[in-house]
């Protein structure tokens, strides 16, 4: 770092890209806020109903300021937090592309472009986590990451791609308003489970959260970002995005609902056991994710305003934790809560932001954490079956979330200094803080004026989920003493209870999670399982005995021509061969004794020679039928055939073939049941009538429409030109392919 | 191999391989004949003359690398393709002119079919020449 520390280019550039997106947003704030559903789509590939439309209603316009806002806010604290990195400008970049795919995907009004914009994010997130690819971890992280959100991904397409297909349409719009249909349809269980395991591992739901703490081995803007608001939060748009068209089944309630809670306790339990202020934040965010799932599970009013507030909330303090970690890391060179204290002194605004979002997660009033914990708190006690357990487990998940924002936020800077710090503790530059603060008291500002974002996102966003902007609840600090109240004065009790004891809670969770099963040792245990599987059916196929991949790939031949002539009857029912004039007889014999030879002969040579034969044999049946281009292609491709395996051939060495002997009662048997089926099923074919329709075209359009006489090369040419473009591509491919192979195998230790 | 009367042989067999190669080529919109044919024997041609002389004399006949030849041959194809296209026509439709027509002839057909055809012929003789040196050479 001895040298400049500006970015350059590279680094202001991406800050006013976001910054201008976040204005560009803001201005669909009021026509949205009245309710307005904005519209533009280009086509993309119209033969097949897919199309580059995007809506930006309610939902989509919260994701978009959030993710430019937030955006914007990363990019210029990474700007400073990477200073000089010497490759910062390809951070920039993945970060930036992160962020517009993001964009397109919450914007994206059809499901093809919507897929293509969930990949891209995968992609880019692989390359974001993978950053720091000199680490052993870091590499390990992003193919960790890349293969649970790719495997996903893939249920996802085959789900998205029936549900166009089920639905004749692929425009979300459009199958939105027909969810009962789609309710009713046979294939809505196997769409629904399809989309949701994209969606629970794009969103770490339990099974599939352990890729996500590991994904902090990112740098740390990058976490901020991606756990805020924007990566994982993909999968919860999505189910958000189809909660219309989808929610209302029991299946559909009773997955979101159990993974929800179920991920969101478990998940609050393993944040307090982490020491890494990091990996505890990102167990948090794991919580958030699930609470989120929890509310989209079921629709109800309260539901559905607790869980667009909770958005809104979590994305602000989390992202401004994110970064107050990153501050402190930049600034002491650790993040172990053991070690950091008082650094209250030092670091005034960073500890500000810190505690002003931790006390909006804590969710204290008057910030906007309260108020989305006591929307929970109503929402979950409207859900339909069992009110109890959920409202216990969220009760739960609170409290220990209310213990993990002290430990993380409190702890660090006014506790008495722990063990030594790496580095002196001081204060980050303005860049570093300024985004924590702005995020920290934007939580602040929206809890004492609810009424801000009631009106501009909470009631258009509710609109978009039940179709009218009226049902929203009001977001309010005091509501009376009522039941959401006292559950959250239990929540803050049990809390402090948590905060004072966490530190002997701790070592007993760790003791506990040790013995108990490992998600992640257990990815490990199934990648080194399919690599030995691989290894296996590698070692099994692939011999290496040319002998065999011929043999089985002629058995294969034979069962599935066969198989197939069987299973459709397709025999031929006479067998007569015509009138043979003496023409073909000689032929035929020429062919038989040419193949006849090849197969009985023991030198090399005439083995050649005789397959000549049976070539030019073949090339002269089409000289008598009148196809002479078939006819003069067969016998330049026969004589290079011959050079070409002559050149090779002949200088192989001369292997006593033991064994032989065995094997080649087997191959005639083979050979002979091809043969016998090959002629069968051309029998059959001649036994069709023949359809003329496109000689009968080529015929007439040949010399009017091509100016051509000989059919086959204008065929070649002209009518299916890009065919021929293709297979002189292949040709190419071809030729190099096998030139490379010949020269790596060739030691360049002659000649010159 | 070492034979005089191969390599004396060859120098003529090969130029008229060639000949013919380029007649076959020509021809081939009206006649038996065409890109594909044309390339195959035109390659023939040179696996000839480099049995008979050797890959290293066979390559400086050549003058240019054959993986050269069919790379161009490939682009040479693709530009006759969209020069279809910048007439607002569909990718490789054929574009004629005729020299010289008046009613009853059409006069000298020039076309992007032609094109397109040496496009394959070139392809098609650089991928076989490229592998059969490759080949000779290795082994």
């Amino acid at each position: 770092m001895a040298q400049s520390k500006s970015n350059g280019i590279a680094g202001w550039l991406p800050i006013f890209v976001a910054a201008g997106l976040f204005v560009w947003f803001c201005q669909f704030i009021a026509p949205v806020s009245e309710g307005q559903v904005l519209r533009v789509a280009w086509d993309w590939v119209p033969s097949l109903g897919i199309a580059l439309s995007f809506v930006i209603d309610g939902l989509s316009l919260t994701f978009a300021l959030l993710i430019s806002g937030i955006g914007t806010l990363v990019l210029l604290y990474s700007n400073t937090y990477l200073a000089g990195h010497p490759q910062y400008a390809r951070f920039a970049l993945f970060l930036t592309s992160f962020m517009l795919a993001m964009l397109g995907l919450v914007l994206a009004d059809n499901l093809i472009a919507l897929f293509v914009f969930w990949e891209l994010t995968t992609i880019t997130s692989y390359l974001l986590i993978g950053f720091g690819h000199e680490t052993e971890k870091g590499r390990r992280s992003a193919l960790q990451a890349l293969f649970v959100t790719g495997a996903g991904a893939l249920a996802l397409l085959a789900g998205l791609i029936m549900l166009g297909i089920t639905m004749g349409t692929f425009e979300l719009s459009e199958i939105l308003q027909r969810g009962d249909e789609l309710k009713a349809h046979a294939l809505y269980l196997p769409i629904l489970i399809l989309i949701l395991c994209g969606t629970f591992t794009k969103s770490a739901q339990f099974p599939f959260h352990f890729w996500l703490p590991n994904a902090m081995a990112a740098p740390t803007p990058v976490s901020a970002f991606l756990h805020s608001a924007t990566m994982v939060k993909a999968g919860v748009y999505l189910m958000a995005r189809l909660h219309p068209g989808m929610a209302g089944t029991d299946v559909w309630f009773w997955t979101l609902s159990i993974a929800g809670a179920f991920t969101a306790v478990f998940a609050s339990i393993l944040a307090l056991r982490q020491t890494d202020l990091k990996q505890a934040l990102a167990y948090t965010t794991l919580m958030a994710l699930g609470v989120l799932t929890l509310f989209l599970g079921q629709g109800s009013e309260y539901g559905m305003t607790a869980f667009v507030t909770f958005l809104i909330v979590h994305s602000l303090y989390k992202a401004s934790l994110f970064l107050v970690v990153g501050c402190i890391d930049h600034s002491t060179g650790s993040r172990e809560a053991g070690v950091l204290g008082g650094l209250g002194r030092a670091m005034p605004m960073t500890a500000f932001a810190a505690a002003l979002a931790a006390i909006s997660m804590a969710g204290l009033p008057p910030f906007l954490g309260f108020i989305g914990k006591e929307l929970k708190y109503a929402g979950v006690l409207e859900v339909a079956g069992e009110p109890f357990v959920f409202t216990a487990a969220l009760v739960a998940a609170n409290a220990l979330m209310f213990a993990v924002a002290a430990v993380v936020a409190f702890k660090p800077f006014w506790r008495p200094a722990g063990g030594a710090l790496p580095r002196q503790p001081h204060e980050a530059p303005w860049q570093m803080w300024i985004g924590p603060v702005i995020l920290a008291v934007l939580g602040l500002v929206f809890g004492v004026m609810p009424g801000l974002l009631q009106t501009t996102l909470v009631n258009p966003t509710v609109d978009t989920f039940l179709g009218d902007a009226g049902k929203a609840k009001e977001l309010k600090l005091w509501a009376g003493v009522n039941l959401p109240l006292i559950l959250s004065g239990l929540t803050i009790v049990l809390g402090l209870i948590l905060y004072l004891v966490h530190g002997a809670l701790r070592n007993a969770l760790a003791r506990i999670m040790d013995a108990g099963p490992n998600f992640d040792r257990g990815w490990d245990r199934f990648l080194k399982g399919l690599k030995g599987f691989a290894a296996w059916q590698t070692r099994t196929i692939q011999t290496g005995v040319l002998r065999w991949y011929i043999f089985a790939t002629f058995l294969t031949v034979l069962i599935a021509l066969g198989g197939t002539m069987i299973a459709k009857n397709a025999a031929p029912q006479t067998i007569t061969f015509g009138d043979l004039s003496w023409k073909n007889v000689a032929l035929m014999l020429l062919i038989v004794s040419g193949a006849l030879l090849t197969a009985i002969t023991r030198s090399r040579i005439t083995a050649m020679a005789a397959l000549g034969v049976v070539g030019i044999g073949v090339a002269m049946v089409f000289i008598v039928y009148g196809a002479p281009d078939v006819a003069i292609t067969q016998l330049l491709v026969e004589t290079l055939v011959v050079v070409l395996v002559a050149v090779a051939l002949l200088r192989l060495p001369y292997l006593d073939p033991t064994g032989i002997k065995d094997v080649r009662p087997f191959d005639a048997v083979l050979a002979l049941f091809v043969g016998l089926v090959t002629t069968l099923i051309l029998l059959a074919v001649l036994e069709t009538p023949l359809d003329r329709r496109l000689t009968d075209y080529f015929e007439t359009a040949s010399w009017p429409e091509a100016f051509g006489r000989n059919i086959v090369n204008v065929i070649l040419v002209d009518f299916r030109a890009l065919d021929t473009f293709g297979e002189i591509a292949v040709v190419v491919i071809a030729a190099l392919s096998a030139y490379a192979l010949l020269r790596t195998t060739a030691p360049k230790g002659d000649g010159k | 191999m070492n034979s005089i009367i191969l390599r004396a042989g060859t120098r003529y067999l090969s130029g008229l391989l060639l000949l013919f190669s380029l007649y076959m080529l020509l021809r081939g919109h009206n006649e038996p004949g065409g890109g594909f044919i044309g390339g195959l024997i035109g390659s023939t041609g040179f696996v000839l003359y480099a049995i008979a002389c050797g890959t290293a004399d066979a390559r400086k006949a050549l003058r240019v690398q054959p993986n050269n030849i069919a790379m161009a041959g490939l682009g040479i194809a693709l530009l006759a393709g969209i020069f279809a296209a910048l007439f607002g026509d569909a990718l490789f439709t054929g574009q004629w002119l005729f020299i010289g027509g008046d009613k009853d002839e059409k006069g000298l057909p020039l076309s992007t079919v032609l094109v397109f055809d040496i496009g394959v012929y070139m392809v098609v003789f650089g991928s076989i020449i490229a592998l059969v040196f490759a080949m000779e050479e290795e082994i």
